[in-house]
């Protein structure tokens, strides 16, 4: 699982050879430590003029966070990050001061840095001077991420419905993309609404007295993802098939959470969980729908048992398992459930061998978007992340020659790791980040295939 | 959600048994987990008894979140066992994720090692000396110890004590060739030389059991195990090890006319006219495997939320003569049964369940017989009429031994487990406490008997 090449142009001698030949360097990512700062230096806040009470307010907080905010590119500092704020702009020439301050300090911006941008998104009835403009920072930010180096990565808040700069949804985001726990998100436009959050005591433990279920927590990203809840405070029911159970209990202990035995393609999948949490823990409160099974054929030679199997544990399940949680079987189900699906970037750009695997992830996503309004009403959110390539037991299966080309197709040149994936699902299942609802946060470093 | 980790629920109010002596509280079992049972030098042929001590209780404390939890004690055995196991309880609670500052010890009683560690961990909860406790054992065929042979282990013993280079050398000559071989490990009965299975044959030939008897005892397991393993019965009660994830030694598909076919493997020097009946398919198979129990408080599970599927009532130890041929090895629990019975104001119409150890199939039906038989019941017995009669239909209904396999000391958490939750899917069926009699015959003339009672 060790990506040996990223090592070897990061150290000593094959440091130096690399840099001489002109080869791709991948940086070693930042990631996530409790107790490291927020940033890896200054925060420069920049904006169009019509945005800087947007921008003003947003330093505020940031300077709340303790951290080192300017207003002013300058020469002497090593740039931790740079937020460009372009909230209020209204025709596409309104941004090209701040578009072109952002870019003086880019060769400063110090390895791991952040590039974030703070916009709204075009909506029915707007001017079509102002839709452009508002637009436009979508294709302008996907194509700086591409331009960065070192680690550093770029994304994007894309305000919806007229949330607030400084709503806590928007500052959750915020912060996550600022952190390190974004680490392999790059290229990413996040779409955030108006909510109702309360911020978390401890930004550190934003889970901190919450009940969570992972499914498929046996092992790979399952694990990571159980881990990492638990980190952030959680109570974690660890959930895999009965023949799974050996790294089941494995990762129950690891995290002191409980093991549940469980085909999540059982009819009463959905019932026993929520039993299990109540009874168990007094509640539940966050729901990853992590299982899912790969049974790769080209479509001319697939056997029913491998397309149906596929479709049973990675869409199916989720949908029964969903209606029993919300109450859409005639139970009562449970209020305020944070719901995260895996999806793939197998189900956004397609991938050869998988058309029943992207069938699956693709409708995942499409459940998941329209899941949001239903459990939006319940006081709840669905999400779904998007996993690129991911170095994993799995993908250390791949051929050498194919894994080295498919981890290094993307902005950050390397394969993400599973800690990653489970970090953009705590920020999804994190209270602060009610505003977020119906997405899919891809966690790919900017894969070159698909949006 | 205002309120988490609600106080005691309803269910675990219940009046402790009427029957027990004043000052005595209630035992109940939580649940159970073991590893799946394995046939001697499969999957398991290099785990330790260690190793599958530790991953019995590693998915017991992962099912009921333990960790870090110091419990009252953990107490198991093994019945065939490495001296550098003197301590092979407490150190699997050193390599588990339970508190380290939970105690344990060893215990040891043949077949009857993994019950009778149950029965002391109740009666402690039972007494107020602890709270909670793990019950369990197990078993390994394929890493049992080989000893040495007794001319070289006391040739080895007098040259460690001997303090000069001749002495040593004196000590060394004592050794003969024939003491280089090794002592593989034995169950043979020490006082009468012969194994188990030849023991057992002279019983069921005194018994008159058929051939077709057992076979259909045996079939009749294999059915049952399968079913519960395909209704999802073992989901909570079994943890996979080493890849293994159901019982190697099932046979789904076994069937009267493939078991009727086995060779008889016991009983070949029965003097005339008996007939060797018991075979491999209907004798069960040496066994490597490892199961826990997990016995509290009934405060002590409902501060925790744990569910509760039973409590341990009441057990009973017996022993036979069997060195002098007055009673079958294997018949102890036809008399510790009556006595459990007497004490606890039950007959055999009162349980729903009967779990009887198959250590062969004619054991079972040797233990029927011998309860159905007004003279045996009223000269071995003690009693005035026969005990009575076991209601098939409520036999070992989701399998036992034959099926399963039996590493001696594990079979009993494996019972034990299997009947709580027998009882407790009755009881929540017909709304009335429901009730399990549980019957282990072991080596050395001994057994162990216990009932179970849903809360």
């Amino acid at each position: 699982m060790t990506d040996s090449y990223t090592k070897a142009v990061n150290s000593g001698f094959t440091k130096t050879l690399a840099k001489k030949l002109g080869l791709p360097r991948p940086a070693i990512l930042r990631r996530f430590r409790a107790g490291d700062p927020l940033t890896v230096g200054p925060v420069l806040v920049v904006s169009d003029d019509a945005s800087t009470g947007d921008a003003d307010r947003i330093a505020q907080v940031l300077l709340g966070w303790g951290l080192d905010v300017r207003r002013q590119p300058s020469d002497d500092a090593r740039w931790g990050a740079v937020l460009l704020v372009l909230t209020e702009t209204r025709r596409p020439t309104d941004v090209s001061a701040a578009v072109l301050a952002t870019g003086s300090v880019l060769r400063r911006l110090a390895t791991n840095g952040r590039v974030v941008t703070v916009s709204r998104a075009a909506a029915d009835g707007d001017a079509p001077a102002l839709a452009a403009a508002r637009n436009g920072v979508d294709g302008f930010l996907r194509s700086l991420a591409k331009e960065l180096r070192a680690g550093a990565t770029g994304n994007g808040i894309v305000l919806t419905g007229g949330a607030a700069v400084d709503s806590t949804s928007v500052l959750a985001t915020l912060r996550f993309f600022l952190s390190a726990r974004s680490a392999y998100v790059d290229g990413q436009l996040l779409p955030v609404g108006p909510a109702d959050a309360a911020a978390p005591a401890d930004w550190d433990r934003p889970l901190a007295g919450k009940v969570a279920v992972v499914t498929g927590a046996a092992r790979g990203i399952g694990a990571a993802i159980a881990k990492t809840l638990a980190r952030d405070g959680a109570t974690v029911v660890c959930v895999d098939v009965p023949a799974a159970g050996e790294g089941l209990a494995r990762t129950a202990n690891a995290v002191g959470g409980t093991a549940l035995q469980l085909d999540v393609t059982s009819d009463d999948a959905g019932r026993r969980i929520l039993e299990h949490a109540r009874t168990r823990h007094g509640g539940l409160d966050v729901v990853v729908h992590n299982a899912g099974i790969l049974r790769d054929k080209l479509l001319a030679n697939m056997k029913p048992a491998q397309w149906d199997a596929v479709i049973a544990v990675n869409l199916e399940a989720q949908l029964r398992i969903n209606d029993q949680l919300l109450g859409r079987d005639g139970g009562e189900g449970v209020d305020g459930l944070r719901l995260v699906s895996l999806a793939s970037t197998s189900g956004i750009a397609g991938n050869k061998g998988q058309t029943n695997y992207g069938y699956s992830k693709a409708g995942v996503i499409g459940h998941t978007r329209a899941t949001a309004p239903l459990v939006a009403a319940r006081g709840g959110t669905a999400n779904a992340v998007a996993p690129g390539f991911i170095e994993t037991e799995m993908t250390a299966s791949i051929p050498f020659a194919t894994r080295e080309v498919a981890r290094r197709l993307n902005s950050l040149q390397q394969g993400g790791r599973p800690v990653d994936v489970a970090e953009a699902i705590v920020f999804l299942a994190s209270p602060a980040s009610a505003g977020v609802n119906g997405q899919v946060l891809r966690v790919c470093g900017q894969n070159l295939v698909g949006r | 959600m205002a309120t988490r980790k609600p106080s005691g629920t309803s269910r675990n109010t219940r009046e402790a048994n009427p029957s027990a002596p004043a000052g005595v509280r209630d035992a109940v079992i939580v649940g159970g987990n073991r590893i799946p049972f394995s046939r001697a030098g499969k999957k398991y042929a290099d785990a330790s008894n260690q190793e599958m001590f530790t991953a019995a209780l590693e998915g017991l404390v992962a099912r009921y979140g333990l960790q870090g939890e110091r419990l009252g004690e953990v107490v198991g055995g093994a019945v065939l066992k490495h001296s550098r196991d003197f301590n092979l309880v407490r150190e699997s609670v050193l390599g588990s994720s339970l508190s380290p500052q939970t105690p344990a010890f060893d215990l040891q009683q043949a077949c009857a090692t993994g019950l009778e560690a149950a029965i002391t961990v109740a009666n402690k909860i039972r007494l107020g000396q602890i709270e909670s406790g793990v019950a369990g054992g197990s078993d390994t065929i394929s890493d049992a110890p080989v000893a040495v042979s007794e001319g070289l282990r006391r040739a080895l013993l007098d040259a460690s004590h001997a303090k000069t280079l001749q002495a040593r050398l004196k000590a060394f000559a004592k050794i003969r060739p024939a003491d280089l071989k090794p002592l593989t490990p034995a169950t043979d009965e020490p006082r009468t030389g012969l194994s188990m299975g030849e023991h057992q044959a002279v019983t069921t030939a005194r018994w008159g059991i058929s051939r077709a008897a057992q076979d259909e005892v045996a079939l009749a397991s294999h059915q049952h195990l399968a079913a519960a393993w395909d209704a999802g019965f073992f989901d909570d009660l079994v943890t996979p090890f080493r890849g293994l994830t159901r019982d190697d030694n099932l046979r789904a598909d076994t069937s009267l006319e493939k078991l009727a076919k086995l060779k008889p493997v016991f009983g070949r020097g029965l003097a005339e006219p008996a007939e060797p009946t018991m075979t491999a398919g209907n004798s069960t198979p040496l066994t490597d495997g490892a199961s826990t129990v997990l016995l509290s408080s009934a405060a002590w599970a409902a501060e925790r939320d744990l569910p509760v599927l039973a409590r341990l009532v009441d057990a009973e130890t017996a022993a036979v003569d069997f060195v002098h041929g007055h009673d079958g090895l294997l018949m102890a629990p036809v008399h510790a049964v009556p006595r459990l019975l007497a004490r606890n104001g039950l007959t055999l119409g009162d349980f729903d369940f009967f779990e009887i150890h198959e250590a062969f199939a004619s054991t079972v039906l040797t233990t029927l017989a011998a309860w159905e038989d007004a003279d045996y019941c009223k000269a071995e017995l003690g009693l005035e009429a026969p005990l009575g009669s076991v209601d098939r239909e409520k036999l070992n209904v989701n399998g036992s031994s034959l099926a399963a396999g039996h590493p001696f000391a594990a079979t009993g958490g494996r019972i034990l487990a299997t009947a709580a939750k027998l009882v407790a899917a009755k009881a929540a069926e017909t709304g009335r406490p429901a009730r399990a009699l549980i019957s282990i015959c072991a080596a050395g003339g001994l057994g162990a008997t216990a009932v179970v009672e849903s809360v």
